[in-house]
């Protein structure tokens, strides 16, 4: 029962607000696991005080044991933890295959290498190729991301995470704003990685987390309100009153 | 286990993306297209065919160097700075030195003002790369008006707003001496200028290179990835003030000259406005804007310099509304548009 | 001429407020649009030149020039926002840099082209002359009247951003834009509005500046790394960190260039160094 992920009475204030509330959260090797809670219940907040993009006013994060609250974001990236944005953070200038590339060098150690053009790391450009084609991706390789339809921009953040090839991987609403259709799609890819990668997600779809997340855990007002298997969390009334009871479908 | 995936080769990726500032980008490995051999070919030719015009052209040449250096932190880093001339006059200075007190031999002069261009990149850089954009903006800003008033303040030293002109520089490779045709110089830049381009080249298409743009387009990405943003920007900025500063070295030791001016304002300014016109981030931009600025400077040299400044300022103004990829980036949209791919 | 501590430091806070009242208006704008407007100066420029030459051609009564400069830099930039800045607002630093910078030396060419380059005097009424004796102090009657009117103006500022539903909004669009524009906030018009406000205060602050600070076509350029230094050093978007940084950055360039001539601008450039070292965010951290 090892947690890959922890963090022990994390918290963090913005001036008066109180965004995170010691929250202490484990996160088990293997799970797929969602966080849900109403708007501004300081999911994404937590999301960025784990990933190291703010440090926490008070409390730890341990990540596969190691204390990493005082570690910057890149360390702990290349620790294995990848993460992906609510508002897409892509590069504009960039073609799809030079982004998920540019993951891909970073995680092999070439970021520093000045000399060897990337078009001759054939090794790379392979995976990055397969990459995108596990993802559907592959014929807009050469388009560049900023002309690339929405949808397929949440796919390529993704994308662009996996390239990481992370232990814990971080997805801040993956499927925002793309319809149903296509949004299972892009989680039954999630479903199909191995379980070697353990996954956290927000989701606000309720139908999403129901059929992809094994343990659920509920914030409301930066605290824990609730934690466990879908079942649970389903039939708790606070977490109705809180969150579903405004008159949304299980 | 996939099947085998038919990969396309890296070029044929490139082609979907249509304009030629794309192209100079896109996993392209080290081939040389046709049109970028017919530049440099017509520049060396300008030796033979404009042994006239030779001091104008060393100063192209030179000022082409500088923007290289630019369009490395701007094109590529997306580093917006207004005090790059600190690191040029650094050179500039430090060459004049040296040939001011006798030490006359030019390419060792050269490396001397690389490394000194190089050190003060990378002594600010703990400062200009800290921040947002404005506040990247006013550091450099102030750096380099305070570098401007250290030479100025140091004149026994510099020789002040008089500038420093006894120098005395020696002949290249001991065989070559600058002349006052420019002969030599021109020579000498443009084969400095060539060689440096040819780095630059070599770097933007590397992974460092593709972690630098991925920087400019997205920081807080790459640090999500891995990349050690701050580190890779100190690098670059180190690897262009050390080519700022043999562009100084340039001016100073075919010019025999160095005025404060190296260090001022207008010259960081007038540098942002060639690299922007010109476009950035595919490192043609910033030697096509000098030159175009330059050659419309001297031919432009005998009207009031009211009228340049102002018709200069309208420009910049009528090229953000009206063409901001730079003057090659609207020609590049141009040609997109006429149905060429 | 100062000939001790207070008397730097009562210079000092004159030349502070000067700064303050130029520089307040970029500093609110930058914080609400991130717009990095480096042709500031060409309003205080503009309010300068209406305040010499409404005296000189004109011979308009000093006083008199004062409300009439404000007024020129606020339809000045009334005109501009509309016409000009408004489609930069989403693009990049970059083409703010170059669009402002490119306005600057159209205004600073035109200047010189219509009214010649050489400085232009102003010929204080004689009730703003003079000194004032107290025990052990000289005070400039100059100096006096100008940091009367800033802190007038500085306390309906205050006024205006803390009570009115104005005010209101202006300290709304500050913190949050995208939130405020979602609260029904029409963001574009507080910034216009903002930004003409500053725009007039700019060229008050110009007009009033004449007699301390000369007045010339390059004036734009010349000050330019003040009223940044002034945003930067101070943090956007708020009263109190250009306040508390234009006093210090007053204080420390009168005082550097009394007791350390030599050092010339080095003074102010060290301390800009020091201060960004210290205070990454901005003074304004401080004021909160």
């Amino acid at each position: 029962m090892t947690a890959v992920l922890r963090t022990d009475r994390v918290s963090r204030r913005f001036g008066a607000l109180q965004a995170v509330r010691e929250v202490s959260f484990a996160l088990e090797a293997g799970a797929r696991h969602a966080l849900i809670g109403p708007n501004g219940a300081g999911k994404t907040t937590l999301v960025n005080l784990i990933t190291g993009v703010l440090t926490p006013s008070g409390g730890d994060v341990f990540l596969e044991g190691e204390r990493v609250t005082s570690l910057s974001s890149h360390l702990r990236a290349r620790r294995g933890m990848a993460r992906t944005f609510q508002i897409t953070t892509l590069f504009p200038n960039l073609t799809v295959l030079e982004a998920v590339l540019v993951a891909l060098c970073e995680r092999n150690g070439l970021g520093a290498s000045f000399w060897i053009p990337v078009a001759r790391r054939i090794r790379e450009i392979e995976e990055a190729h397969r990459i995108l084609s596990d993802l559907h991706l592959a014929g807009d390789a050469g388009t560049l991301v900023r002309v690339l339809p929405y949808g397929k921009q949440r796919v390529l953040e993704i994308a662009v995470a996996l390239a990481t090839r992370p232990r814990v991987l971080l997805l801040d609403e993956p499927a925002a704003g793309i319809p149903g259709s296509q949004s299972a799609e892009i989680f039954s890819v999630l479903a199909g990685l191995p379980r070697e990668v353990t996954i956290l997600f927000i989701e606000h779809d309720m139908n999403l987390v129901f059929r992809f997340a094994e343990r659920i855990t509920v914030l409301a007002s930066g605290s824990i309100l609730a934690e466990g298997t879908a079942k649970e969390i389903a039939g708790d009334a606070r977490v109705r009153e809180v969150y579903l009871g405004e008159g949304g479908d299980a | 286990m996939r099947a085998q995936v038919s990969e396309p080769p890296p070029a044929a990726t490139a082609r979907t993306s249509g304009s030629p500032i794309a192209f100079a980008n896109r996993l392209s490995d080290l081939r040389w297209r046709p049109a970028e051999l017919a530049f440099w070919a017509a520049a060396a030719a300008v030796f033979f065919v404009l042994p006239g015009q030779l001091v104008l052209a060393s100063q192209i040449a030179i000022t082409g160097l500088f923007a290289l250096s630019l369009d490395l932190i701007l094109g590529y880093a997306g580093v917006v700075s207004l005090g790059h001339a600190a690191m040029f006059g650094g050179g500039a200075y430090t060459a004049g030195l040296l040939a001011n007190h006798g030490w006359d031999e030019p390419i060792s002069g050269l490396i001397a003002a690389a490394a000194a261009g190089a050190l003060i990149a990378f002594g600010t850089s703990f400062l200009a790369l800290r921040g947002g954009d404005l506040t990247r903006l006013m550091v450099t800003l102030g750096l380099g008006l305070m570098m401007y008033e250290l030479a100025n303040q140091a004149a026994p030293v510099t020789g002040g707003v008089d500038g420093l002109s006894d120098m005395t520089v020696g002949k290249l490779f001991g065989v070559f001496t600058f002349d006052l045709g420019g002969r030599t110089a021109y020579a000498y830049s443009l084969v400095v200028t060539f060689g440096v381009f040819c780095l630059c080249r070599r770097v933007v298409r590397s992974p460092f290179g593709l972690s630098l743009r991925g920087i400019r387009d997205q920081p807080v990405r790459m640090s999500a990835i891995g990349t050690p943003v701050r580190r890779r920007l100190t690098a670059v900025y180190t690897l262009a003030g050390a080519i700022a500063g043999m562009a100084g070295a340039l001016l100073a030791q075919t010019t025999q000259f160095v005025g404060l001016e190296v260090l001022g304002f207008s010259r960081s300014a007038d540098l942002l406005i060639m690299l922007v016109l010109g476009g950035t981030g595919f490192l043609y931009g910033g030697l096509a804007g000098a030159a175009v600025f330059m050659v419309a400077q001297h031919l432009l040299s005998g009207m009031n310099p009211v009228y340049w400044q102002f018709w200069l300022g309208l420009l910049l103004v009528l090229a953000v509304f009206f063409a901001p990829g730079g003057i090659t980036g609207a020609i590049a949209a141009r040609w997109q548009k006429g149905g060429r791919r | 001429m100062p000939g001790s501590l207070p008397g730097v430091l009562f210079d000092g806070v004159a030349y502070g407020s000067l700064l303050f009242l130029m520089s307040v208006g970029l500093s609110v704008t930058m914080g609400m649009m991130n717009f990095i407007n480096l042709a500031h100066g060409a309003f205080a420029m503009a309010g300068g030149y209406v305040c010499a030459l409404g005296m000189e051609r004109l011979g308009i009564p000093f006083l008199a020039t004062l409300p009439l400069s404000f007024l020129c830099g606020a339809a000045l930039g009334a005109v501009l926002e509309r016409t000009l800045y408004r489609p930069l607002y989403r693009r990049g630093p970059l083409d703010q840099v170059l669009f402002s910078l490119g306005l600057t030396l159209m205004a600073v060419a035109a200047t010189t082209w219509f009214f010649g380059p050489g400085q232009r005097p102003v010929r204080l009424p004689s009730f703003l002359l003079g000194q004032l004796h107290l025990p052990g102090l000289d005070l400039g009657v100059y100096r006096l009247f100008l940091i009367a009117v800033v802190a007038a103006i500085t306390v309906a500022l205050v006024a205006l951003l803390r009570g009115t539903r104005f005010g209101a909004r202006i300290r709304a669009s500050v913190d949050d834009a995208r939130t405020s524009a979602g609260l029904g906030i029409d963001v574009h018009r507080v910034f216009a509005l903002t930004f003409i406000l500053g725009s007039g205060l700019a060229a008050l602050g110009g007009a009033l500046s004449i007699d301390v600070l000369g007045l010339d076509p390059t004036f734009p350029l010349k000050y330019l790394v003040y009223f940044l230094l002034v945003v930067v050093v101070g943090g956007a978007g708020t009263i109190a960190g250009p306040l508390a940084a234009s006093m210090v950055l007053g204080v420390f360039d009168v005082a550097g260039k009394y007791y350390v001539p030599e050092a010339g601008a080095f003074v102010i450039y060290g301390l800009m160094v020091a201060l960004l070292l210290l205070f990454p965010g901005g003074l304004r951290r401080l004021a909160r």
